[in-house]
């Protein structure tokens, strides 16, 4: 019987029991002082520097680098949370790449930016490690805000409607707070329980509660919420997940990505976790590839990730991309899956089709090729479970499937808001959006409660 | 290949290159080394007078400033001549000079200001067999408070007095180290010259603190609590000590006066740059201590190229070829005219020429051309000020471009002219001479 990387199936200790630490440290390390220091002494401080147009939440990023670079971690934490009260966690994963340091000044001249994301880092650890809190709480107003959903969105509306006086209790399924932080990126890229330390350093400022286990629709309704409260802020995210539509999905092996990804963020013995031999991952985005990636860190011998376009449409980041490769997945393109090949209804193979665009419409070619496979993971998109929000009253008008909102984050029901991914938005789904989401939402529904609610 | 030898007031070596009076010139086992690694010469620590030796404190000597990544721009110094005994010294001396004839040795040398301690010393140094002399009229602590150093320095009438004493009671070609500290270099240049100097030296180091702990409030370096100004030298001090070194070699008073030039010398670009304005060698110490002695290969190897890449055979094709152009405000042309251009194909977009012309200076840089992120100079606005150029993170990106006479200037709306005039021509100069046709 062959053992470890070899083993066939889906099997849990494929790795001697101390490669799994390494496996999953931290993916980037972070920096020393003087590291930060030097680094940041290569920021230009740019005039209306084109890192901070590219933020979603607008960071001035040139003031808290140069407060970096003369000493001042901890005024340059407070520029960033100032702006962003999640900085750490979006230091640890936002794509940089794509944001910030796509647009520094010295990508453009020399292909190498200013490591934005992890001087972000150094000086919020800074601030965390002393836990030391910039914003104090306003007088109380008496008011109170529901939000629903403890992920980024939810988090920084809650917070910064704390930080008005206003009192927030947030009602959220999960057993812990943190939302996609906690459930849905890859292990590697926040090490050492930092989405809960964050999740603490947020809720230190005061005025906020957290009802776990409470999910909309089941334990509550959104009418009663509005009744009860003030204002609501709905933050839920996606809790659908697409279906292939193909034949075989039900075989034993075929896995949502997104499950697997929260399970072994929530796991404490990774060499506990099974994890097939060769495992085709389905998708195109971040969690296709932190699928990917972490199925080979657990030792899956071949890992294969199969996306329906080219390269160029792949919603991963050219880093993200070259991290899969780097850590020996192989990434195929134009093939979409056909059929997962079953035995005793058991998945050991999948059946993809190529595909091609013809007349802008992608098709299939016709051809087909079947690779062995004892796990499939599905990473094809999630989509907005609207079920909760009815059967409560007046429903909220979505668009696109996801909750229609205007751009201060009001949705069709006076007293609600929305944001994050739950809603239709320019932005891509990504933390430092719904962060910049829940913030600018806390500040519009402040702004009608002060002026509807003063007494 | 160009011929790098040296010959500074009938002193021979094989490179311009020599160390400066200073720590690393104290002893024999420095200088050794500094011979082997390649320097031209070295001016030994300065002497003190027989007796006991002074005493240094037992704390901090040093401060520093520095740029990124800790690259020592400053270095600030409070060690005081040198420590050890007299003869140990001089034996010590004519031992390495005895191992390197070929290398010029120059002893430095600080005694009261009597003539008999310096009548005692010279025939010491003299037995010696030292190349040379070089009076320490410089060193801007501790010594000072003693009558000593810059204390002499400082009045051209002690220089000059001084100097007429060594140059009466010794063969030795006397150098003269003068002090900065003082706000006209030219006239403890004169006094020197006077007296009858050789040659001049210069700059020893700047008063200077170079940093305060602000837990302590105490200045640095720190000796228990409390700091003390010393002298600061290292690549900041470059253009202060340029500047002298060509005020007194423009100076018709002291014209051919040789100068050996000291202060913030790095690299081979920097000696080249001092000997260009004037000076027929340069002394380095900072460079030394921050890099150790490997960094004069360097030197030599840069010089090298440079002169032979221009077609300068030896060091009297470059030195003093810039001093002519060193001149008085009131003489600069003011019918040259010059704008600033940025090079598109290079500009990063940082925008930081835009801020610093738009925030401090004429308003002449675009941030946004046709809602697009552009920066361009406008003309109309430039007074060709150059700051844009100093502040762009990108080489050769911005230059200044002459405009050629007859093209108009549309910033004044006057067409370029043809010749040259200068504020003594001028008719806003309220004593401006009639110009000459």
């Amino acid at each position: 019987m062959a053992a470890g990387l070899f083993k066939e199936g889906i099997a849990p200790g494929r790795l001697p029991t101390t490669q799994y630490a390494d496996n999953f440290s931290d993916l980037h390390p972070p920096l020393d002082r003087h590291e930060a220091v030097v680094e940041a002494d290569r920021c230009y401080f740019c005039y209306d520097a084109p890192c901070m147009q590219a933020c979603p939440t607008s960071i001035d990023i040139p003031l808290f680098i140069r407060q970096i670079a003369t000493g001042n971690p901890l005024g340059s934490a407070k520029t960033i949370l100032e702006q962003n009260i999640l900085g750490g966690m979006c230091a640890r994963v936002c794509p940089t790449e794509t944001l910030c340091e796509e647009v520094c000044v010295r990508e453009v001249a020399e292909g190498k930016p200013v490591q934005i994301g992890r001087l972000q880092r150094y000086a919020t650890d800074v601030a965390m490690a002393q836990d030391k809190q910039f914003f104090p709480r306003a007088a109380p107003t008496g008011k109170k805000i529901a939000v629903v959903g403890a992920g980024p969105a939810g988090l920084a509306c809650a917070h910064r409607l704390a930080v008005k006086g206003h009192d927030v209790t947030i009602y959220e399924a999960k057993p812990k707070a943190g939302g996609l932080n906690e459930y849905g990126i890859a292990a590697y890229k926040s090490v050492d329980g930092f989405a809960q330390a964050e999740v603490d350093y947020i809720l230190a400022v005061g005025g906020i509660t957290i009802q776990n286990g409470k999910a909309m629709g089941r334990d509550f309704t959104l009418a009663e919420l509005t009744a009860s409260h003030d204002a609501v802020f709905l933050g839920m995210g996606l809790a659908g997940v697409n279906a292939l539509g193909g034949e075989g999905e039900e075989a034993q092996g075929v896995r949502d990505a997104v499950d697997f990804i929260a399970e072994l963020r929530q796991a404490s013995d990774l060499s506990s976790l099974p994890i097939g031999r060769r495992v085709v991952v389905l998708g195109g985005g971040m969690t296709a590839i932190d699928a990917a990636v972490q199925a080979k860190l657990l030792g899956a011998e071949e890992v294969t990730i199969c996306y329906r376009r080219g390269k160029e449409s792949m919603n991963a980041s050219t880093y993200e991309q070259d991290l899969a490769a780097a850590n020996g997945v192989t990434i195929r393109h134009w093939m979409q899956p056909k059929r997962i090949v079953g035995v005793n209804g058991v998945t050991v193979g999948i059946e993809l089709e190529y595909t091609a665009v013809d007349g802008g419409r992608l098709v299939g070619t016709g051809e087909t090729l079947t690779l062995a496979a004892d796990q499939v993971f599905k990473a094809i998109g999630q989509s907005f479970d609207a079920a909760p929000l009815n059967g409560s009253g007046p429903s909220v008008v979505l668009e696109k499937g996801r909750i229609k909102v205007d751009e201060e984050g009001r949705t069709s029901m006076s007293k609600v808001w929305a944001g994050g991914d739950c809603v239709v938005d320019a932005r891509e789904d990504l933390t430092v959006a719904a962060v910049a989401a829940g913030r600018d939402a806390a500040e519009s529904i402040h702004r009608t409660l002060t002026a509807n609610g003063r007494a | 290949m160009a011929d790098l030898s040296s010959n500074f007031v009938g002193i021979k070596s094989p490179n311009p290159f020599w160390l400066a009076s200073a720590p690393p010139t104290d002893k024999a086992y420095n200088v050794e080394r500094a011979f082997k690694a390649g320097w031209g010469g070295v001016v030994w620590k300065t002497l003190g007078e027989e007796g006991p030796p002074v005493v240094n404190v037992n704390g901090p000597r040093y401060g520093a400033i520095w740029g990124a990544d800790r690259r020592l721009l400053g270095l600030n110094n409070i060690e005081l001549i040198t420590d050890r005994d007299l003869y140990v010294n001089l034996r010590e001396i004519k031992q390495v000079k005895k191992n390197w004839p070929d290398r010029a040795l120059v002893v430095s040398l600080m005694v009261p200001c009597v003539e008999e301690a310096w009548k005692a010393i010279l025939p010491l140094v003299e037995e010696t067999e030292a190349d040379g002399i070089e009076l320490n009229f410089g060193c801007p602590h501790g010594m000072s408070e003693r009558g000593m150093g810059a204390a002499v320095g400082q009045v051209p009438e002690y220089v000059e007095m001084v100097v007429r004493w060594c140059k009466a009671n010794t063969r030795m070609p006397v150098i003269t180290k003068l002090t900065p500290n003082i706000s006209d270099i030219r006239k403890p240049a004169r006094a020197a010259h006077a007296g009858g100097t050789d040659a001049v030296s210069l700059i020893n180091t700047i008063n200077s603190i170079t940093g305060v702990n602000l837990d302590t409030f105490s200045p640095e370096p720190m000796i228990d609590g409390k700091g003390t100004h010393g002298g600061y030298c290292g690549p900041a001090v470059k253009p202060i000590a340029m500047n002298m070194v060509a005020e007194i070699a423009r100076d018709p008073e002291t014209a051919g006066l040789p100068i050996s030039g000291i202060g913030g010398i790095t690299t081979w670009r920097d000696a080249a740059e001092f000997m260009a304005l004037g000076a027929g060698n340069v002394q380095v110490c900072t460079a030394a201590m921050t890099y150790g002695f490997k960094v004069v290969q360097e030197m030599i190897a840069g010089l090298e190229a440079w002169m032979d890449e221009k077609g300068h055979r030896t060091l009297s094709d470059v030195i003093g070829r810039a001093t002519p152009n060193v001149t008085d405000w009131q003489y600069l042309n003011l019918n040259y005219v010059a704008k600033a251009k940025i090079n598109q194909d290079l500009c990063i977009k940082c925008g930081r020429c835009h801020i610093a012309c738009e925030d401090t200076s004429h308003q002449a840089i675009t941030s946004l051309v046709d809602g697009a992120r552009h920066f361009e100079v406008m003309e109309e606005e430039c007074v060709g000020c150059n700051l844009c150029v100093n502040v762009c993170p990108v080489e050769n990106c911005i230059t200044m471009e002459p405009l050629a006479a007859g093209t108009l200037d549309k910033r004044t709306g006057e067409v370029v002219k043809p010749v040259y005039a200068n504020w003594t021509t001028h008719p806003n100069n309220p004593s401006a001479q009639v110009a000459a046709e």
